[in-house]
């Protein structure tokens, strides 16, 4: 590994060589588990999840916009009967400084914008500050604390920068530009390997937890056939092979030519460290009915799809630690519902 | 039946809703015979927590007679008289098993909703959110209980409703917030609010073996109590210029060594930083005002423990972490384990080491639920805690 540091006058170069080992031999990791571990973490990780980013730019923008337009109105909302213009005028000032932080989220091509967004504003507060502390009508005790509070940096920001440095160019998003959806998701389940495997690998279990799997019937000693509802209601169908089948460890399948929806996944099954149970880790491509504009669609009434399978997977571990899929009285009815008991019967 | 619904915020109206039914074979139906109101119910009350639906029934802390049971329930039996603990718990998942009941890995089936909000999901609390899981809360004549094997609580005849009520929440939550301390001999300890909860912070750091404790709170009567009941010296934050250096006062530079904040989201001050709190949590960019918490982590001692059990529910502006990292301080905090505390605690109360009756201010019957909303909330009536029998 060549590395160098560029410093100025002079260049320092650095020698490839063996990194070697820093750890005593009775605390390494086993390369088993370090290789296993370290192909899932170079894998694609990516689920083409949204930005929060996005979510908070415009909070922010609006919160500005109505402290700087109408700064007495949001004096009073406060409890400030009467603001003076001081009080006006720091009203406006907070708002241009959440305007400006909105915008340079929304333009997350360029995050360095919001870090900068960040030190304005902050900039603002310590100038509003520095004006108390200048008023002898003022508590100096309390300002000083305030003081101190400002120095902070502030946990939104800081969630907001992280999301921001989270977009990467991943497998899934190239996927979904094609309007074919590939996911992997995972769970850990407080059974033994064996017992989760077998649990899975008898497929005619898989609708006791996939909720939108009507059946699966075992065809033979590698097909299936399958049927589910689809996100606009009406039933697809269609048959599967079993690819690979490792007992404890890994099933693979895809659809057979003519499925309705095409689709290929692994499953696979590893002892979760120290007596946790098992780790299980879902990676299924599908093409979803009416392609990239039917995924689209799916999205806008939660039927995300690494969701759908994030769901499945918990659904699974309730089964398998519980005995049962846990429901509320606002979730055991289709669609949103008040927590409260309902004379209708039960719909799931 | 009748139950104690949210409308929309300030507003509660007790109605008719259909009777529970058992939904699964581990739950059981509970006949309420008395219920509290929650300093959390107030963040509902007036919509600060997010996912909230007209119509939703309130109320965490409930304890009746069972009245039916599923098929596979074999730890209670119709007729017993039990506390309901207010997190759901299934009792076979990693955290249940770790005696972190709070954070059931099973009991929230909106899971989704609060992993996009917090990254993970804590357990399904009753009554409180469709992010919590959309259950039914116990404000009402009837409560379906999930996991009834796990939850639920006998208690004996001998001991009267008021006197093992607050088992299903606040007296297990003011002690967690002393135990997650870890007081030493000698210590101090300071706690922000003198609400109920703040109230058994107070005698439960007592019953750890603080030396002083040292209560906070602008309302003199819930610092009378404190003062007097929970043997607490007491400060009034408004009447002192600052409340960390009357704390560096009395305990000579040093700052208490632990610092438990028991006010919450909903916290209050005066000045230009309350107001931009405010704003913010009104437009919904924030749903808190962590103004105790702040104050909290800048008074406490080098070292020392801030634990935090007031409720908060988005992110926070103007964080002292500076002070936080360079001063070693500990951060803990969490829903409470109520589980685990139930039984300890029961026994405590059977030996008279604490009466946790003497937060009661308010009986209310459950129809006049909204009145007793509004009194708790407006702090009225030196109001400190209302239980609503029906
Ligand atoms: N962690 C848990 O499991 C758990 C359980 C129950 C309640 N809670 C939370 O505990 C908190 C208190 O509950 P409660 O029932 O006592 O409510 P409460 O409303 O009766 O008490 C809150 C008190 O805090 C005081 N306060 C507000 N701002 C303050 C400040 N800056 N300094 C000092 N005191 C301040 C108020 O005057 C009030 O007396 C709430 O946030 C509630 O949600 C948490
Ligand atoms: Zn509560
Ligand atoms: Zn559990």
């Amino acid at each position: 590994m060549g590395t160098s540091f560029d410093t100025g006058t002079n260049t320092i170069r650095r020698t490839e060589r063996d990194l070697g080992t820093a750890i005593a031999p009775a605390v390494r990791p086993r390369p088993e588990t370090t290789t296993r571990y370290q192909r899932l973490a170079d894998e694609d990780r990516g689920t083409g999840g949204e930005s929060l980013a996005d979510f908070l730019g415009f909070f922010s923008i609006g919160l500005g916009l109505s402290q700087a337009l109408m700064p007495g109105l949001l004096a009073r909302v406060v409890g400030i009967d009467h603001a003076d213009e001081r009080n006006r005028t720091v009203m406006r000032l907070m708002g241009m400084r959440e305007i400006s932080h909105g915008l340079a989220l929304l333009s997350n091509q360029q995050p360095e914008k919001a870090a900068w967004s960040r030190v304005a504003g902050d900039a603002l507060d310590l100038a509003m500050l520095g004006g108390v502390l200048a008023n002898p009508e003022n508590k100096r005790g309390r300002t000083l604390f305030a003081t101190a509070n400002v120095l902070a940096v502030t946990a939104l920001d800081v969630m907001c920068a992280k999301q921001l440095s989270k977009q990467p160019d991943t497998v899934a998003h190239k996927y979904a530009d094609r309007g074919i959806i590939h996911t992997r998701r995972a769970i850990t389940i407080a059974r033994p390997v064996n017992e989760v495997y077998s649990f899975w690998r008898n497929f005619e279990n898989l609708p006791r937890f996939m909720r939108h799997l009507e059946s699966v019937t075992v065809l033979g000693d590698r097909r299936s056939h399958w049927k589910a509802r689809s996100p606009v209601g009406k039933s697809v169908e269609w048959d599967a092979e079993i690819t690979e089948d490792r007992a404890n460890e890994l099933i693979g399948w895809r659809s057979l030519a003519g499925a309705d929806v095409f689709n290929a996944g692994t499953v696979s099954f590893d002892a979760a460290p120290g007596g946790r149970g098992t780790e299980v880790r879902v990676d299924l491509q599908y093409d979803p009915p009416f392609g990239k504009l039917g995924s689209k669609v799916a999205m806008l009434v939660r039927e995300e799809p690494g969701q759908q399978v994030q769901d499945d997977l918990r659904h699974l571990k309730q089964v398998m630690e519980t005995g049962e899929i846990v429901v509320s009285d606002a979730t055991k009815q289709r669609g949103p519902h008040p927590a409260k008991p309902d004379a209708e019967p039960v719909t799931l | 039946m009748k139950a104690t619904c949210w409308m929309g915020p300030k507003k509660m109206e007790v109605t008719n809703v259909p009777d529970p039914r058992i939904l699964s074979d581990g739950d059981c139906i509970v006949r309420v015979t008395s219920t509290a109101i929650c300093g959390s119910d107030l963040h509902l009350y007036n919509a600060f927590m997010p996912g909230l639906e007209p119509g939703d029934i309130l109320g965490h802390e409930f304890m009746g007679e069972v009245v039916e049971v599923g098929r596979n329930v074999k730890n209670i039996a119709v007729g017993d008289r039990v506390v309901v603990p207010f997190p759901i718990a299934c009792g076979h998942c990693g955290a249940c098993t770790a005696g972190l009941f709070s954070l059931c890995e099973n009991s929230n089936p909106n899971a989704w909703m609060a992993e996009k909000l917090m990254g993970q999901s804590p357990a399904g609390i009753f009554g409180y959110t469709h992010l919590l899981g959309g259950f039914a809360g116990g404000q009402a004549e009837y409560a379906r209980v999930p996991f009834a094997d796990v939850g639920p609580l006998k208690v004996p005849e001998e001991l009267s409703d008021d006197q093992v009520l607050f088992l299903s929440d606040i007296l297990p939550t003011g002690y967690m917030g002393a135990e997650m301390c870890g007081i030493k001999p000698g210590d101090t300890v300071a706690v922000w609010g003198c609400g109920p909860v703040g109230q058994f912070a107070i005698a439960s750091a007592y019953l750890l073996g603080a030396e002083r404790v040292i209560g906070i709170d602008r309302f003199r009567y819930r610092l009378d109590m404190a003062r007097q009941s929970a043997g607490a010296i007491t400060i009034n934050y408004e009447e002192v210029d600052s409340v960390p250096d009357v704390l560096k006062d009395l305990t000579a530079g040093r700052g208490p060594d632990h610092c438990i904040d028991a006010a919450g989201m909903e916290g209050h001050s005066h000045g230009l930083f309350y107001m931009h709190d405010r704003v913010k949590q009104m437009m919904r960019m924030q749903p808190d005002r962590p103004i105790a918490l702040r104050e909290a982590i800048l008074s406490c001692a080098n070292g020392g423990t801030v634990s935090v059990i007031g409720v908060y529910g988005g992110l926070i502006d103007k964080f002292p972490m500076n002070a936080v990292m360079n001063r070693s301080l500990t951060i803990r905090t969490g829903q409470c384990h109520v589980h685990r505390y139930m039984k300890p605690l029961l026994q405590r109360i059977r030996k008279g080491e604490i009466d946790p009756t003497f937060v009661i201010t308010h009986r209310l019957r459950l129809e006049d639920a909204a009145r007793g909303y509004s009194m708790f909330n407006n702090k009225e009536d030196n109001c400190e805690k209302v239980i609503l029998s029906a």
